[in-house]
């Protein structure tokens, strides 16, 4: 098997409002079998467009540098095979590849990521006892476990609404950082308790659990259900009061 | 084209963010110094996220037998002999306390019945001896790592390449870089430097790594005057995936065989059993049958008392094995072996190999719970780089310190596996402590020299300004397939001789290149600015691979096939840039191996009566 393949690619900078000011353009290279996303977009860099800017690291869906939007839905560039591609695209129709909308553009298919670092940082480290060899069990090693295999690839981010149509980004951690609160706040060994936070910086009442995220998280991670419901269950007892806390979030639900 | 840099001063610089750099970032954050950390990718993405298997100490959670002295004569074996046996010792004493740590940091690795840390099966180490979770063990590593390193007040700079480092009066003083993401340029003035940059096998076309692993760090030391040592020694694993062609060299990890992976052949045989060397012969199940014994105790997790099987051993011992079974026209359809786990029931591989299922699932389309996945070798690991101090990590130019892949010393003629995570937390926390000391007593920053920047300034510009040269990625590619064809894993005296001569050839290629563009988030810059460190890695590569006239480990010559006690057996090569600019090729060794060290070895592996006199 081998086929050409036309990718329409965005391709710009931002302008000085810091708005995306560019252009799609079209690329055709061969595609051989067995290729991902990736691999054609390497395949341009190579034969069309040494300039064009991308992510990537492991190619094996291990590091999360390569997210995109591929025909308009978020996904991992070296994790989406072609034929699947293929298969969805109309017949003679090119395969649309963007950037995450949600974050500011940098440039093509990078985009600005910083305010992660930014949030992160705010999060209260883990706490527990100082003598070593901490002793717990598998089954409460596996509740965490799930939130460990996070791979930092901010396709949840990209895709809740909260953050992508309401751009709440100083008020919201968003679903990649509930899913590590998650995972300090049910930890057999830590001490902190980060339960106000999560209920006022963080604004977890903002999550009006669309399940947006866990749907698109390449990691498999039920940030929903196992991450965030849990979280909200934890500010709710230690409140008491969900209906005002929920009700006065509600302004922005869909 | 603006020439402008911005000077920033840091006590410290670490450049690289992999465990290594992040370990010692950690360390060096603890005194009071200011510390900054430079890095190609984006924090928590550099390639120890991608490891797999595991990290191996001998916490002896799993079998009380284990111990510091049986890790120290594992690694010493493994490594054929050839490895520093003052960091083997340091390493298997220290890493049990390294991966603990970790745990207090938020690392949740596997547990054992008990609730302590689990460990695994690997190739070469007598005992599980693994940490790990699942198969994402990198990514537990690093992350960890990260969030711990955040909150010390270290300084990042992700998206930066370091070009060039600057020595003042013979004594390191700093770092120029370029941000990928702007192309800005920045003048890091230093105190100390650790380089904690990863590998090198990007050079190949067949390999594990990431774009990142094209030797940058280990060409940065080179060019500054420092020694490199056993740089003819890259590791092959044997087990990377091969088809589709475009997934080529992906790993597959070795944990697939030590939850009891089958390799076979295309006649379906369990061909390892006829590649055990002599010196495992005792070590090594015999039969299928008391194979299989190992394995069901395995499963059953229970202490073994069979002997383990052949699919175990060392790397390089099954990378050639997979390579002369296809010689000998016995290879799986697309031309490499068999690995087979789908006996095992389905939901203990996925429990235990989640990575590698959805790896075959999603790249291959091939389901391993139920079909054999099809593997060959893959460049994955150099045991060469800058040799350093073994206890303080400096390396031969004052101020300069080395730490993880980039470093050399501990693996000797092959790595086992899992010995590098745990070789970059035990050593990172050393190069970062150490270099912290060194700092604290300079008192200023030194001068750097206006000409030299200004020369780093041009080179760094230069591609930008040419017009109509070649795609700076033909040349790469033309590149990783000549080290492919001509230093692989099976090298001949005459084809590295070709090769030296070649890569000559591609310096005219790399001062063409033109990859068109600004200086913006620009990949066809970056990697036009990359050909000549992987030009002169290669070499150096190719070099040390053509003086050793024997085989061993990682090396292996067609032409020289069986390893020389009489010579080699502990002769290290050792490469530095000239005076006069050429790349200069030495032999050294490490001083003898104590008696009280001597006593955990196995007396006959050690072949010193084959040895001429001391030379
Ligand atoms: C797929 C795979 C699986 C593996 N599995 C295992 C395993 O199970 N167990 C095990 O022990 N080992 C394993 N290894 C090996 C191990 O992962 C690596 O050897 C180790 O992670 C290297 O770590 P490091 O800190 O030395 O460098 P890296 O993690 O590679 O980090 C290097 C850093 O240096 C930076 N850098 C490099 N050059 C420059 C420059 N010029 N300027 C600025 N920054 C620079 C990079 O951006 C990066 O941040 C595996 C390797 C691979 C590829
Ligand atoms: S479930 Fe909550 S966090 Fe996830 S996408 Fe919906 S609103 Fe956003
Ligand atoms: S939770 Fe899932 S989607 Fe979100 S950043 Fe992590 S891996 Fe990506
Ligand atoms: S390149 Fe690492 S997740 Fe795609």
């Amino acid at each position: 098997m081998s086929d050409d393949v036309t990718f329409r690619v965005f391709r710009g900078e931002p302008d000085e409002s810091g708005k995306p000011n560019g252009k799609m353009v079209d690329y055709t290279v061969e595609m051989d079998e067995g290729m991902v996303v990736l691999d054609v977009i390497h395949r341009i860099q190579a034969e069309h467009a040494p300039d064009l800017s991308c992510r990537w690291n492991c190619k094996a869906g291990k590091c999360g540098s390569c997210s995109a939007e591929v025909n308009g839905k978020p996904r991992l560039m070296c994790m989406t095979r072609m034929d699947e591609i293929m298969h969805e695209t109309p017949e003679g129709q090119p395969i649309l590849v963007k950037p995450m909308q949600t974050f500011p553009l940098t440039k093509d298919l990078v985009t600005d990521l910083e305010w992660a670092y930014q949030i992160n940082q705010t999060i209260p480290p883990l706490s527990g006892p100082d003598e070593m060899n901490w002793e717990f069990d598998q089954i409460e090693a596996d509740r965490v476990q799930e939130f460990r295999s996070c791979i930092e690839c901010m396709l949840c981010v990209n895709t809740c609404h909260v953050m992508r149509e309401h751009q709440l980004f100083g008020q919201f951690a968003g679903p990649r950082f509930f899913v590590r609160l998650a995972n300090l706040e049910m930890h057999p060994m830590d001490e902190e308790d980060r339960i106000a936070m999560i209920k006022d910086d963080f604004g977890i009442g903002y999550c009006n659990i669309t399940r947006c995220c866990t749907e698109v998280c390449p990691a498999g991670i039920n940030i929903t259900d196992n991450a965030i419901i849990p979280l909200k269950e934890r500010v709710v007892t230690e409140y008491y009061d969900p209906v005002a806390i929920i009700a006065k979030k509600l302004g922005i639900r869909k | 084209m603006d020439k402008t840099y911005m000077t920033h001063e840091f006590d410290v610089v670490i450049i690289g963010a992999g465990g290594a750099g992040l370990r010692a970032a950690i360390e060096a954050t603890k005194s009071d110094i200011s510390v900054a950390v430079i890095c190609k990718s984006m924090l928590g993405k550099a390639h120890t996220v991608m490891a797999e298997g595991g990290a191996a100490s001998a916490l002896s959670n799993k079998d009380p037998r284990d111990s510091w002295m049986t890790h120290f004569r594992d690694t010493m074996k493994g490594g054929k002999y050839l490895g520093d046996w003052r960091m083997a010792e340091i390493h298997a004493k220290e890493s049990p306390d390294r991966i603990r740590e970790l745990e207090q940091w938020g690392a949740i690795f596997d547990r054992t019945p008990s609730g302590l840390t689990n460990q695994r099966n690997f190739g070469g180490h007598t005992y599980p001896r693994l940490a790990h979770i699942g198969d994402a063990t990198g990514l537990e590593i690093i992350r960890t790592l990260q969030e711990r390193g955040i909150h010390t007040g270290m300084e990042v700079f992700m998206e930066y390449t370091v070009r060039h480092l600057f020595k003042t009066e013979g004594r390191i003083s700093g770092c120029f870089a370029y941000n990928r993401v702007d192309g800005s340029l920045h003048l890091f003035k230093s105190k100390a430097i650790v380089l904690a940059t990863g590998g090198i096998t990007r050079c190949w076309s067949v390999c594990s790594g990431s774009w990142e692993y094209s030797g940058e760090g280990h060409a940065l030391a080179y060019w500054v005057g420092a020694e490199l040592g056993d740089m003819e020694f890259v590791q092959f694993h044997p087990t990377g995936m091969i088809w589709p062609p475009s997934v080529r060299g992906i790993l597959v990890t070795e944990g697939v065989r030590g939850e009891g992976g089958m390799l076979t052949n295309s006649e379906g045989e369990r061909f390892m059993f006829d590649y055990v060397p002599e010196m495992y012969r005792d070590e090594f199940a015999d039969t299928e049958e008391e194979a299989m014994d190992w394995v069901n105790s395995i499963v059953a997790d229970e202490t073994p008392t069979a002997r383990r099987p052949p699919e175990l051993l060392t790397r390089d011992v099954v990378a050639k094995a997979i390579n002369s079974e296809r010689e000998a026209g016995r290879a799986s359809e697309h031309g490499g072996a068999y690995l087979n786990i789908s006996w095992r029931p389905e939901d203990q591989v996925k429990k235990k190999l989640p990575g590698m299922y959805h790896q075959f699932m999603e790249l291959a389309a091939v389901d391993i719970t139920k079909e054999p996945m099809e593997v060959g070798p893959t460049a994955h690991y150099v045991m060469g780089g800058v040799k350093v101090h073994p206890e303080t990590q400096e390396s031969t130019i004052p101020g300069l310190y080395a730490a993880g892949e980039a470093a050399t010393g501990l693996h000797g003629a092959n790595r086992l596996g899992g010995n590098s995570l745990s070789d970059l937390i035990t050593f990172g926390r050393r190069a970062g402590m150490y270099a912290a000391k060194s700092a604290i007593e300079i008192e200023e920053f030194a001068e750097i020299s206006h000409e030299e920047i200004e020369k780093v300034v041009e080179e760094t510009l230069a591609p930008l300004l040419r017009k109509g040269g070649e795609n700076p990625a033909k040349v790469v590619e033309d590149l990783r397939e000549l080290m492919q064809q001509k230093v692989g894993i099976i090298r001949q005296g005459q084809q590295l001789e070709e090769a030296l001569e070649e890569l000559e050839a591609f310096r005219e290629r790399e001062e063409s290149a033109s990859p068109g563009g600004t200086r913006v988030y620009n990949p066809g810059w970056h990697q036009a600015l990359e050909i000549g460190a992987m030009i002169d890695v290669s070499k150096m590569c190719a070099l040390a691979a053509l003086a050793r006239e024997e085989s061993r480990g990682g090396h292996t010559r067609l032409d020289f096939p069986v390893p020389d006690y009489s010579h080699w057996g502990k002769i290290n090569s050792v490469i530095v840039k000239g005076s006069d600019g050429e790349m200069k090729l030495s032999h050294t060794r490490y001083p003898p191996i104590p008696d009280r060290l001597k006593e955990f070895l196995d007396a006959e592996d050690l072949h010193e009566d084959e040895e001429e006199s001391n030379v």
